[in-house]
This record gives C-alpha cells, sequence and structure tokens, in this order.
C-alpha cells in the first residue's frame, strides 16, 4: 500500500514501476547561435549537441566519454538545466523538466546534483567549508542552523574529511580534498542522481583512486544514480555500467560496459581505444594502433551525413550521404554506423541508399 | 659523463610561509638519441628541474645548487647572456599549452622565422621562410607555406603543439625538453603527437627529456624512467626494467592507482592514501613514510634516515628505500604483482 506524502511536492507519480528509467532523454539538441554584425544577426550556430537519446536506469552509471568539442559536457548542462535545449525533451522520475522555470525546477534539484570539474574554481574562496557544504539546506530552507552543522559535519565525514575542518577555508585543502569538498555539497539533500563532469581529471593520479573509490562507495551506499562525463577511457570504464560515446554532438555508440570495451563497433571507439597509452614496458604494439589523421572538424559545420567520414579509414560514398542511424547489433549494444568493426555474424548490411532512414 | 648530467641538483624558493625545497639533491644523466621520462605528480619537481636546466628560473627568490652540465659546460652559475646563446640553438623546450606559449599577435610562421633567426643572425628573410616551411612541412602541417601565414587562434590544438615542435627544432637542437607535451590535448591528437616525437628523436638523434605524469606516456617514448618524489629521485632506470620490475613503494602505488586499458576491469582502485607533502615541511627521514603501507617493515630507518640511492641488481635501475632486497622481492611477489 503506498501512502500519499501529501505535502504539494508529490513528486513520485504512484503508478511509476519502480524499474522505470530515473533519467530520459530524446532528441536532445542544443546549439548555441554565432551573432555578427550591427543588429547581432544570427549567422550560424555551434551545434554543440545535436539529438542525442539516452536512459539511466535507478541506481546504474552511465559513463560519457568523448573528445574535446564533442558535445558531453553540454549533455550534462542541459541534463541539469543549467543551458536552455533547443529542442527535445528530458524526462526525471516521469516528470518533463525540458523547459521547468527556474523555480520550478527547484524542486527537483534537491533529486538532481552535480560535481564539477576544477575543485578549485567550484568553491568560493571566501566561505568556509561548513557555509559550502551547508549552502543547500539553506537554499531549499531545511533544516535550524545547529541541524545544519550536524549534518554537514556527517556529511564531511561520510566523504573521508575531518568533520572539524568544518570552519576552514577551500584554500586549506588540497585538490582532492577540494573534490571531497564538492562531493558532499552535491550530497547534501541526498539527491537520486549526481551528474558529474570531468570529476577526476584535475587531480593527481594517486588521488585520482581515492575520488574514484569514494564515487563508487557513496552508490553502494546511499543508491544514487550517476551520469559521469569524462574523456579518460580507461576510468569511464572503471566506474560506469553503461557507456555512451560522442562525437561532435551525437552519441556513436552506446552499451553495457563489458559489451562496448570488449567489442567496439564504432570506428571511432575503436581508433580512441587503440590510442589510449597503457603503462607497460614499449607502450603498446604500434601495429594495432589506429591512428586517426587530422583533429575534430569544428562543430559549428560539422560533416554531413555521418560525421566521422572525414577521419574514417572505412569511409565510402554512402557515409558522405545518409546519415547512419543508432541501430542495436548486440543486446543492449546499440552503433551507429554503415560499416561496424566487431560486426557478429548475420546482421543486415549498411542501410541502402534508395531508402534513407527517416 | 653524459651529454646532459645534472648533479645534486637543489632548487629552493623562498617564500614567506618558508623556504620550498622543490627540487631536493636530483642526480641524473641523459646520453644524445636516448629519451628520459620524468614522471611524478603535482609538486614532485619534475618541472621545476626542466626550466633549471633550461635556465628559465628568473626570480629573485629562486636559489639553484648543484651542477648542470650540457655537454661538459657548466649552466649553474653561467651568466644569463651564455645560457640564452645555448638556448633555442643546443637546448629547446615544448611546453604544456600552445596556445599561451605562440603569441597571439603574430603569424606562426613569423614566430618560427624570429626563433631561426636569432641564432642566425646572417640568415636573410627568404632563407628563415624557406627553412620554417620545410620544418611545418616535417611536423606534419598540410600546405605549411600557407599555413605558415595563419595566426596561432587559426591552428586548432593539435596543429599549435606541431608548430611549437616546429619551431624547437628549428635549430636542430641536441636536447630537447618536452613538458606534458601531450596533457592539453585530446587523446587522438595526443597518440599522433606521441608519434612525431618519437619519428623526430630517430631522425634528429637529439636527447630527449619527457616530463609527464601519464605513465602510459612515459612507456610509450622513453628509454630510461626517473620515478620522483618530493623533490627527489624515487627509482631511475632502463623503462623496460621500471614497468616490468618496478621496486619504489610509489611507483607501485602510481602503477596499481590508475585503471587500466589494457588489463580486465579491477573491481576496486587502490588508491595510494594520504596527501603529497609540503615542500616547506618534507617529512623526515624516506619523504614518502607518511603514505607507505611497508614503512614499518625495517624498525624506525624510513621515520629518520632520507633513503639514498642504491641498486637493485638490475643494470642501471637503481631505488631510493630502505626495504631490503628480500623483503622487497617478497612484497612484490605476494602484494604487489597480483593487482599490477
Amino acid at each position: 500500500m503506498r501512502i500519499s506524502l501529501g505535502n504539494g511536492k508529490a513528486k513520485t507519480p504512484t503508478e511509476r514501476p519502480p524499474d522505470a528509467p530515473l533519467l530520459e532523454v530524446s532528441g536532445l539538441v542544443k546549439h548555441f547561435p554565432i551573432r555578427h554584425g550591427l543588429m547581432q544577426r544570427e549567422i550560424s550556430a555551434v551545434r554543440a549537441v545535436d539529438g542525442i537519446d539516452f536512459t539511466v536506469e535507478p541506481g546504474q552509471t552511465l559513463g560519457i566519454v568523448g573528445e574535446s568539442g564533442c558535445g558531453k559536457s553540454t549533455t550534462a548542462r542541459l541534463v541539469m538545466r543549467l543551458d536552455e535545449p533547443t529542442a527535445g525533451r528530458i524526462t526525471f522520475e516521469g516528470h518533463d523538466i525540458t523547459h521547468l522555470s527556474r523555480g520550478a525546477m527547484r524542486s527537483h534539484r534537491r533529486d538532481l546534483q552535480m560535481v564539477f570539474q576544477d575543485p578549485y574554481s567550484s568553491l568560493n574562496p571566501r566561505h568556509t567549508v561548513g557555509r559550502i557544504v551547508g549552502a543547500p539546506f539553506r537554499l531549499q530552507h531545511i533544516k535550524t542552523e545547529q541541524g545544519i552543522k550536524r549534518a554537514v559535519q556527517d556529511l564531511l565525514e561520510l566523504c573521508g574529511l575531518n568533520p572539524e575542518h568544518y570552519n576552514r577555508y577551500p584554500h586549506e585543502f588540497s585538490g582532492g580534498q577540494r573534490q571531497r569538498i564538492g562531493v558532499a555539497r552535491a550530497l547534501a539533500l541526498r539527491p537520486k542522481m549526481i551528474v558529474a563532469d570531468e570529476p577526476v581529471s584535475a587531480l593527481d593520479v594517486s588521488i585520482q583512486a581515492q575520488i574514484v573509490n569514494l564515487l563508487d562507495d557513496l552508490q553502494d551506499e546511499l543508491g544514487l544514480t550517476y551520469v559521469i562525463i569524462a574523456h579518460d577511457l580507461a576510468v569511464v570504464r572503471h566506474v560506469s555500467d553503461r557507456v555512451a560515446v560522442m562525437y561532435l554532438g551525437k552519441i556513436v555508440e552506446v552499451g553495457g560496459r563489458e559489451s562496448l570495451y570488449r567489442t567496439p563497433m564504432h570506428p571511432y571507439t575503436v581508433a580512441l581505444m587503440s590510442a589510449v597509452p597503457v603503462p607497460q614496458a614499449g607502450g603498446r604494439d604500434r601495429n594495432r594502433r589506429i591512428l586517426l589523421s587530422g583533429d575534430v572538424p569544428s562543430p559549428i559545420d560539422p560533416p554531413p551525413a555521418c560525421r566521422f567520414h572525414t577521419r574514417c579509414w572505412k569511409a565510402q560514398e554512402i557515409c558522405r550521404q545518409v546519415e547512419p542511424p543508432l541501430r542495436e547489433l548486440r543486446s543492449g549494444h546499440q552503433v551507429a554506423c554503415h560499416f561496424p568493426e566487431n560486426e557478429p555474424a548475420g546482421t543486415k548490411g549498411p542501410v541502402s541508399l534508395a531508402k534513407p532512414n527517416s | 659523463m653524459s651529454f646532459l648530467e645534472v648533479d645534486d641538483l637543489h632548487v629552493t624558493f623562498s617564500t614567506e610561509d618558508g623556504v620550498v625545497r622543490a627540487v631536493d639533491g636530483l642526480s641524473f644523466g641523459l646520453e644524445q638519441g636516448r629519451t628520459l621520462g620524468i614522471v611524478g605528480e603535482s609538486g614532485s619537481g619534475k618541472s621545476v628541474t626542466s626550466l633549471a636546466v633550461m635556465g628559465l628560473h628568473r626570480s629573485a627568490r629562486v636559489n639553484i645548487n648543484g651542477r648542470i652540465l650540457l655537454d661538459g659546460q657548466e649552466l649553474v652559475g653561467a651568466s644569463p647572456e651564455a645560457v640564452r646563446r645555448l638556448r633555442g640553438r643546443r637546448m629547446a623546450m615544448i611546453f604544456q599549452d600552445p596556445l599561451t606559449s605562440l603569441h597571439p599577435f603574430y603569424t606562426v610562421g613569423r614566430q618560427i622565422d624570429e626563433a631561426y633567426k636569432v641564432h642566425h643572425p646572417k640568415a636573410g628573410r627568404h632563407e628563415a621562410r624557406t627553412r620554417t616551411v620545410e620544418m611545418l612541412r616535417r611536423v606534419g602541417i598540410p600546405q605549411p607555406d600557407r599555413r605558415a601565414n595563419d595566426y596561432p587562434h587559426q591552428f586548432s590544438g593539435g596543429m599549435r603543439q606541431r608548430a611549437m615542435i616546429a619551431m624547437a627544432l628549428v635549430n636542430d637542437p641536441d636536447l630537447l625538453i618536452a613538458d606534458e607535451p601531450t596533457t592539453a590535448l585530446d587523446v587522438t591528437v595526443q597518440a599522433q603527437i606521441l608519434d612525431l616525437i618519437r619519428d623526430l628523436q630517430q631522425e634528429f638523434g637529439s636527447a630527449v627529456m619527457i616530463i609527464t605524469h601519464d605513465l602510459g606516456v612515459v612507456a610509450e617514448l622513453a628509454d630510461d624512467v626517473l620515478v620522483m618524489y618530493a623533490g627527489k629521485s624515487a627509482e631511475t632506470g632502463p623503462a623496460e626494467s621500471v614497468f616490468n620490475r618496478p621496486q619504489h613503494p610509489y611507483t607501485w602505488g602510481l602503477l596499481s592507482s590508475v585503471p587500466r586499458m589494457d588489463r580486465e576491469r579491477q573491481e576496486r582502485l587502490v588508491p595510494i592514501t594520504g596527501q603529497p607533502p609540503s615542500l616547506i615541511r618534507v617529512p623526515e627521514g624516506c619523504p614518502f613514510h607518511p603514505r607507505c603501507p611497508y614503512a614499518k617493515l625495517n624498525g624506525t630507518r624510513s621515520f629518520d634516515e632520507v633513503p639514498k640511492l642504491r641498486e637493485t641488481g638490475e643494470p642501471g635501475h637503481l631505488v631510493a628505500c630502505h626495504l631490503e632486497a628480500e623483503v622487497r622481492a617478497r612484497v612484490f611477489r605476494e602484494e604487489v604483482r597480483p593487482r599490477l
């Protein structure tokens, strides 16, 4: 039997099944206009995110990986509603939050929090740790001052910090400790989901592992759902249950961690994985490395059809004319490519030229 | 004597909070045609070392002691003019961020021309430009004669780093120092730049010093490895030996704390506990002892005696650690090896 909370905040429609996705993103687009001239006419746009779909199940971690300019950070900001989407739909806990006002969004912020990349610029240097971590309580008008102090100290302890450092300032902490403060702040209101944008990339390698393990433990303990954005493929594999690979504003491949890392199908994913240097004597076998030529093209005027065709060694005419749709070639593993690698036997060939996808 | 010989180098900075011992008794040698990878975390002294070699510490608060010999010539205490004549011609440097190390106001070609003309005062405009275009072509910039007239902002990140490399190599230096040359780049571009540095190394035969926090980058490029911690050498030796049979607990920690693409995913990473030390108050004894899980295995030595670099039994492989050889071998075999 369900008891209605009846506090006017009624957040979870009772008919939602417990395993329904916590976050659903469909057709999400963000174009940043480029304006020019006296009238500030819009002459073109940076197509940062250009139509992506994904879902995140409760208690799971989705990793989003890609190189600079692929739109992964914009995706995080859109999901957090820090940027206004150009098109598409974001559903959190069954509620459409795509165009909610700031005020209306506030009640959802309790459940949806963010951890930022740079532990130096994401903490106000003039505020004590107590004030920083306690801010969410004050903003949401929860608890009394004495209660906040206790709650903050509990959070600091949960995140591996000394609760007695309540009155210290961010500069008194090392980079790893600051990132713990950022995590503690995100956890203050016991959110359901945390979006972390490059949570460890600014940290030294020995400290990265500490933060990765902290995020792991917190997920187990509090049943958190994560969206973790990172460029480091090894870190993403370590933390994620599912992984989405982005290239120039599109998801080119998405799948379960093991399937995606063992049998990557998009040529870009294959090249990306082969480019990661590994700490073993002599480095990688150079013959097995796929060296892509050139840089990532500009998202202002991305290549037509398949956006990867300008750097792809398998590209053919169809890749320049027809955009490949995401197709599920393995269970739970989708790829947007006409000529995928590691293709399981018995799958259909490329979409025919005569019948372009809609 | 090596082509580049650094002997008991100390670099300290006086600050209001006390003396920062950024480099504290570092010694190493580097031969022509070899690549040395210096690896360490922020504050380990790796960049301070490279700037000392290049003579780029300008502050009145810096104090450099010890010896730095480039082809037999002493650089510590040499006149700024003498070092300036070497810099750019005999030794050159590539920095982490190519956008801040190229001048935004001048074309890329003009900046490389100038780097050439400084050391070839008799060269005319045409000669310099011919050389510039040749170098840009050599580092893989398409249409180099046209791109030489572009400004840095018209280049992508990878192209800028290629241009920086062209500038560093324009005078055919004997020593090239690359300080985190690929840290600001995407992984597919990083692979291109690492390939380029390796090819150029073979072609020019210069001595290369790569400074990085990324053990993978070191493994890709270096013949020899120097692991720094708190301004000191923790471990040094041939790359094959250091990666296959690492000896220092700090190196063990570094290797087991990074998730690896070439291995099965571990359930849990094994981080190094604690934080890197303050360089104003470096711990007594072995600087790594507060974070070392094995510090107590040999009484109080780690707590009150600074370990010296000593032989490990492998040729050229030295370690600064108090652990007895048998104990080290056992710990490595039983505890460290299984999780690497």
